[in-house]
């Protein structure tokens, strides 16, 4: 699921391990989310929206709307 | 590389278990080899390397329960799903070549060191799949 997490992170000017920390997870798990290759549970997703202040759609495409 | 401390936990129990493992089957073969032990206590002693071989089994269980990352979890459970995939395969293999007579028999507990072997080529699987969406 391609999301918006980099950019996001990129404007804070948030390393990995720093958004890793946030979000109580590994630095791993913050680049796997990052590049697509895992997509995270609802909780987790709904904790990263929180965490920049956003809707879930505003940080995670919809695979439907996708094209 | 930081480990969570789940991963923390679990690695200080493999290597408690691992101890235990070498501190036991080393006696029990040597008890063995001299034809020292007969009766139940044979049973007793010839089951007590199993034991901490069975005790790796529940720690990776306790590790996926206690693993709070979803993401290691789940890293964990694509690992053991290899595993077992390699383990049965062979296992299936072997049984039928065994049942026909075209190889030698194997003891059961080599199923689980196949298993463990697997858990090495699902890291590795973990290792290529990470390092080709990087």
């Amino acid at each position: 699921m391609n999301n918006r997490l980099r950019d996001l992170r990129g404007q804070r000017g948030w390393s990995q391990q720093h958004l890793a920390e946030q979000l109580e997870v590994s630095r791993q798990s913050v680049n796997a989310i990052e590049t697509g290759r895992y997509d995270p549970s609802l909780p987790l997703a709904f904790k990263i929206a929180e965490l920049f202040d956003l809707a879930i759609e505003d940080v995670f495409v919809s695979p439907s709307r996708e094209k | 590389m930081r480990f969570s401390p789940a991963q923390r936990r679990y690695n200080r129990r493999i290597i408690v278990l691992a101890i235990i493992y070498a501190a036991v089957l080393l006696p029990v073969c040597w008890l063995f080899a001299r034809h020292l032990v007969a009766g139940p206590l044979a049973y007793a002693l010839g089951i007590l390397p199993a034991l901490p071989v069975s005790g790796f089994f529940a720690v990776i269980g306790l590790y996926l329960a206690e693993e709070t990352d979803e993401y290691l979890r789940m890293l964990l459970v694509r690992q053991a799903l290899v595993a077992t995939g390699l383990a049965m395969t062979t296992a299936t293999f072997w049984g039928f070549l065994e049942g026909f007579d075209l190889v030698p028999h194997l003891v059961g507990y080599a199923w689980p060191i196949v298993w463990f072997a697997g858990l090495g080529l699902g890291a590795g699987v973990n290792a290529l799949i990470e390092r080709r969406a990087a």
